[in-house]
């Protein structure tokens, strides 16, 4: 099945048109002994009867779980029906990025409202029309804060999620900069004293997550007069964006810039994409920001409309001189935060809620369990890190009812032998977390 | 129309929450008071006026579905809805990135096949799904190679860029350290060959060309572009965002490219969501395999599983794997495809362009005349010399027939450049169709220009004040 | 058609103006030439107060909707006074190039420097054959 539409006849046309008496003709700049018959090792086409059976079959080799106590970057969130039926309106999917505003103004409306939500989410005064995940915004922050500030060291918080890390030294590395880590402490925030000691004139900024991996709140406040006090730039992540619902956000608490992952915001979990990389900054950092941003205006009847705005901070115009490569957002998976984010309104909160709740009965239930203890002292939200005669056992019963357990630290984080990180969301009943409780005793 | 936050009432909601069902606990008990924030500011609207907003916004909003979309360099091909079926299935929406692999074979086995055809249609030894866009591969792609320098201990500073280059290429190319250095065009729209010569260097890491270019034309000399660079160890970087024109019918790979970098959402039809997410993988030859980005895929016997331990890749550009979800559409597409289909596929978009340029080339300046490949470039000189009309202008009159414009003022060595690339899924009689709307505008340059210049005239709004957005910049709405 | 370019300055080739104040000190803007090419500007990046500039190096950026140029400093010194202005209102280079679109005023390091840029007629010369 292929979609052209093109009969025998109208070929001929077209041929004579373009004057061409073969199809081949017009491939003749391509060296001849570099022109294919045919493309080797791709299976013949499929009728679209085929090609849904076929991606059944595949769909179907996955092993869907019963439950996900997973979070650790991608959560596991109820979506709205509204989302879906929005997003999948054609005249939002099926478009490019709206260079043409008179013909775009649903999309620039729609992110501009995102970018509004998000800025205000966040605390801050703006917000761009999103990145490509989590981990990319939080780089991106960093080699921004390096190129305004001059300074060529980046300081990581160890409590930052370890995939995010690595993305950082990936971007840092090929721009030249220099990554610290810095070890977190007993509450499993970071280790404020060691960063005090790594704060030097150099460190372009510091890098952290609030909520951070292990699920501990840090406190924005304090940190952030540290790195302040040496002219640094504070980067504040989050992990799951619906704790922004009911946390203080960093960008009261004095953060720079606020960056993190938006998935929760009305996004499957996908198998870990698309997400929804949120960047948001204080006010006097709009003319360096990455990314696309919508602006609102007025058209020549004065009425309001909007545009993509402040373009000549990006590549296609500063080239060489831009501080990052970025064109595209994410704007369908934006959109479908925008659309979530207004359907739950005021009841973000209560969902946030609702998560600490269930997060503190399984935390609870699991701590009543012989040989469990708490790893950190910090307040959470929905995630938490506990130590088990056997982590990995706990995991293969979970596995075997059908349930994603918690996400072993020790791959990432030797010390913390026997560690799970679990995380509990609005998707789990009271039933489920007893069932969870009771397979990891073993009376199932 | 009014923003969401004015159409905000205190006390309604669309949306639910369920009651608690486990044993109440007070919340600032468990987090100290100064963490939690004082207020939400969040719409309040009924899930009746949230639907009608959006769908009143979608009403504004221009797509493939609703009509032709010749956005040059682009690539707006129709995005057949048996793929979006495909991707919504729950097997592969439903799982979690860290979901053990024994748990995610349908996910790891289409992603090991995907990297596998676009082996063989690119004619690379490797690829990777990890990039999140055609930008992030191209950052990707310069990394490898920076990497690859590294390793062999070589101390290479330059990559050079043809003028007629997307501005994404140099901002990649300093993003890792790299000075760029642009290479001209000659008169036939193709690499200067005498002035690839003269800057091809050992200090040059790579030489980033986009074939065919920006122009819509095929590398003539690719055979000595490939020799000249690789004489000096530097490497061929191919930017695929133009692979709609070569794809079963030659392969980057055997023309001595390096690295590629692809555009999922252009090449391989997964729609583009009003700017993402798309999805960038790269694929490199031998030479750069060691420098992939980690996790690869590794199969075993008879499953397939992640691994990191590539001590000498880059490390990660994204969490996760990638796109995912975007990958599984374009995998929908290839097999739809298959190997005839997807050269038929070239063959079509290249025979559109070119039936467009003949059409349309009495009626404005065409500076490069020989045989294009998937898209054509015009200019509109003559019109703006005949009438002052200028390009910005036709692309907005266009909007006022029902056409999406085609790319305009890129690429920037063509003066008033006019993009236009059809693609292949657009019938004769939509081709003709749109050919006779631009005839039509070529006349009332010349007759009418003010009804060119006031266009459109059919838009909810009229062209928008750029210059009052970038002066006093409103990017977030505030409550008055 | 851009405004006359006045006798009471000097021009580099980059099109930076440069005007002594008797007093050691230099007023720096941009040609009204220049700003007509940039189009509307939105935008001017001013330099610190007290930066050390170099002939020839970056010292502000002017944005236009489609653009974003570099100034460079046409003589060598310290920038002692910016005009804040043009925070709030860019487009009083556009209106007043040579006037009340002026960048910075700077203390010159050589007096000397001055007498390399181009008169107003050699400046002329060069603009009409940037037009051709």
């Amino acid at each position: 099945m292929d979609y052209t539409p093109h009969t025998e006849e109208d070929i001929i046309q077209m041929k004579a048109a373009a004057g061409i008496a073969d199809i081949e003709e017009l491939f003749a700049d391509i060296p001849a002994k570099y022109r294919l018959a045919q493309l080797p090792d791709i299976p013949a086409p499929l009728a679209e009867q085929e090609t849904i059976a076929l991606m059944n079959s595949l769909a179907r080799k996955n092993k869907l779980p019963r439950l996900t106590l997973t979070g650790a970057g991608a959560y596991h969130h109820f979506i709205p029906a509204v989302v879906g039926h929005i997003i999948n309106r054609a005249e939002f999917y099926t478009a490019y990025t709206p260079y043409q505003a008179e013909i775009s103004q649903g999309v620039l409306q729609a992110i501009y409202e995102y970018q509004t939500m998000i800025a205000h989410l966040t605390g801050m005064e703006i917000a761009n029309a999103s990145m490509y995940d989590g981990a990319s915004a939080m780089a991106e922050a960093a080699i921004l804060s390096a190129k305004t500030l001059n300074r060529s060291k980046i300081v990581i918080a160890r409590s930052v999620h370890p995939e995010y890390r690595a993305v950082v030294r990936t971007y840092c590395w090929s721009n030249g900069y220099e990554v610290c880590e810095i070890p977190f402490v007993k509450s499993g925030q970071i280790d404020l004293d060691l960063l005090q000691k790594e704060l030097d004139e150099t460190v372009a900024a510091v890098l952290v997550q609030s909520p951070n991996f292990f699920g501990s709140i840090e406190d924005i406040a304090p940190l952030a007069d540290v790195v302040h006090a040496k002219g640094a730039l504070l980067v504040a992540g989050f992990t799951d964006g619906t704790a922004l619902g009911i946390l203080q956000p960093a960008g009261e608490l004095g953060a720079d810039f606020v960056v993190g992952e938006g998935q929760s915001f009305g996004n499957p979990l996908n198998y870990g994409g698309p997400y929804l990389g949120v960047f948001a900054a204080r006010e006097k950092f709009l003319r360096r920001i990455p990314g696309r941003l919508v602006g609102a205006t007025v058209d020549k009847n004065g009425r309001r409309g909007f545009v993509l705005t402040l373009q000549t901070r990006e590549q296609h115009i500063r080239r060489e001189k831009a501080t990052s490569n970025i064109c595209s957002n994410e704007a369908l998976c934006a959109l479908a935060a925008g659309v979530y984010l207004a359907t739950l309104g005021q009841n973000l909160q209560k969902l946030a809620a609702l998560n600490i709740q269930k997060t503190q009965y399984l935390k609870k239930q699991l701590l009543g369990l012989p040989g469990w203890k708490e790893v950190f002292t910090a307040p959470v939200y929905n995630e938490f890190a506990v130590s088990c005669p056997d982590a990995r056992k706990v995991n293969e019963a979970l596995k075997k009812e059908g349930i994603i357990g918690g996400y072993e630290l020790q791959k990432d984080y030797p010390e913390l032998k026997n560690t799970l990180l679990f995380c509990a969301t609005e998707m789990l009943s009271r039933e489920d977390i007893d069932r969870v409780v009771d397979t990891v005793k073993g009376d199932r | 129309m009014e923003l969401i936050f004015e159409k905000s009432r205190p006390g309604r909601s669309a949306g639910s929450i369920p009651a608690s069902d486990v044993p109440a606990i007070n919340i600032e008990d468990v987090i100290d008071r100064k963490y939690l924030r004082s207020g939400l500011d969040l719409p309040e609207v009924a899930e009746v006026d949230l639907i009608r907003h959006y769908t009143n916004l979608s009403r504004r909003n221009f797509g493939v579905d609703l009509g032709f979309y010749p956005l040059g360099s682009c690539t707006m091909k129709y995005n057949p809805k048996v793929n979006e079926n495909a991707a919504a299935l729950p097997g592969f929406t439903g799982l979690h990135p860290y979901a053990d692999d024994e748990l995610a074979q349908g996910n790891l086995q289409l992603m090991a096949q995907m990297q596998q055809y676009l082996c063989s249609i690119f004619g690379m030894a490797e690829f990777t799904l990890q990039p999140a866009a055609g930008a992030h591969g191209e950052l990707t792609g310069i990394m490898m190679i920076k990497k690859y320098f590294e390793k062999k201990g070589e101390k290479r500073h330059r990559i050079l860029i043809p003028d007629a280059a997307h501005g994404t290429n140099p901002a990649s190319g300093a993003l890792c350290g790299f000075e760029t250095v642009t290479l001209c065009s000659n008169s036939e729209g193709g690499v200067d060959i005498d002035h690839l010569k003269s800057l091809m260097t050992e200090d040059v890491a790579a030489l980033m060309l986009t074939n065919p270019n920006t122009l819509g034309l095929f590398e003539r000399n690719i055979e000595e572009v490939s020799h000249i660079v690789h004489e000096k160890g530097g490497l061929l970087y191919a930017d695929g965002a133009n692979a709609n024109a070569f794809l079963g019918i030659t392969r980057p790979g055997d023309l001595g490219f390096d690295v590629i970098q692809l555009n999922l959402h252009k090449t391989f039809s997964t729609p583009h969501g009003g700017g993402g997410p798309g999805s960038g993988p790269v694929g490199v030859g031998p030479a750069l395999v060691d420098y992939l980005p980690v996790p690869r895929i590794v199969k075993t016997d008879n499953s397939y599983r992640w691994s990191e331990n590539y001590p000498d890749s880059i490390g990660r550009v994204r969490a996760f794997y990638g796109n995912f979800n975007v990958v599984v559409k374009a995998y929908a597409y290839i097999r739809s495809l298959g190997a005839q289909g997807l050269k038929r596929a070239t063959q079509m978009a290249v025979l559109n362009a070119n039936y467009i340029k003949e059409k349309l080339k009495p009626y404005f300046d065409l500076p490069y005349d020989r045989v294009c490949m998937h898209e054509c470039v015009f200019s509109g000189s003559r019109q703006v010399a005949q009438s002052g009309v200028h390009t910005t202008d036709i692309a907005k009159r266009l909007i006022d027939f029902g056409y999406h414009p085609p790319t305009i003022y890129f690429p920037m060595i063509v003066p008033e450049a006019l993009m236009i690339e059809p693609t292949e899924t657009e019938s004769k009689e939509t081709l003709d169709a749109f050919c006779e709307a631009m005839i039509t505008i070529a006349h009332e340059a010349q007759e009418s220009p003010h009804r060119v210049k006031d266009a459109p005239l059919s838009t909810e709004v009229n062209r928008l004040d750029e210059v009052l957005a970038a002066r006093k910049p409103d990017v977030a709405w505030k409550k008055q | 058609m851009s405004k006359q370019n006045l006798n009471d300055r000097r021009y580099s080739r980059d099109h930076e103006w440069a005007k002594d104040n008797g007093d050691g000190t230099v007023l720096i803007g941009i040609t009204d030439y220049a700003q007509e090419m940039l189009t509307d500007i939105v935008f001017v990046e001013l330099p610190p107060m007290g930066k050390k500039v170099v002939k020839g190096e970056p010292m502000a950026v002017v944005e236009s909707v489609k653009s974003v140029s570099d100034i460079y400093a046409p003589v060598s010194g310290e920038v002692i006074a910016i005009n804040s202005k043009l925070e709030e209102e860019p487009a009083l280079i556009n209106s007043d190039a040579f006037g009340e679109g002026w960048i910075v005023r700077m203390r010159i390091d050589d007096a000397a420097e001055l007498a390399l840029l181009l008169d107003a007629a050699a400046y002329d010369l060069l603009i009409s054959e940037d037009k051709h």
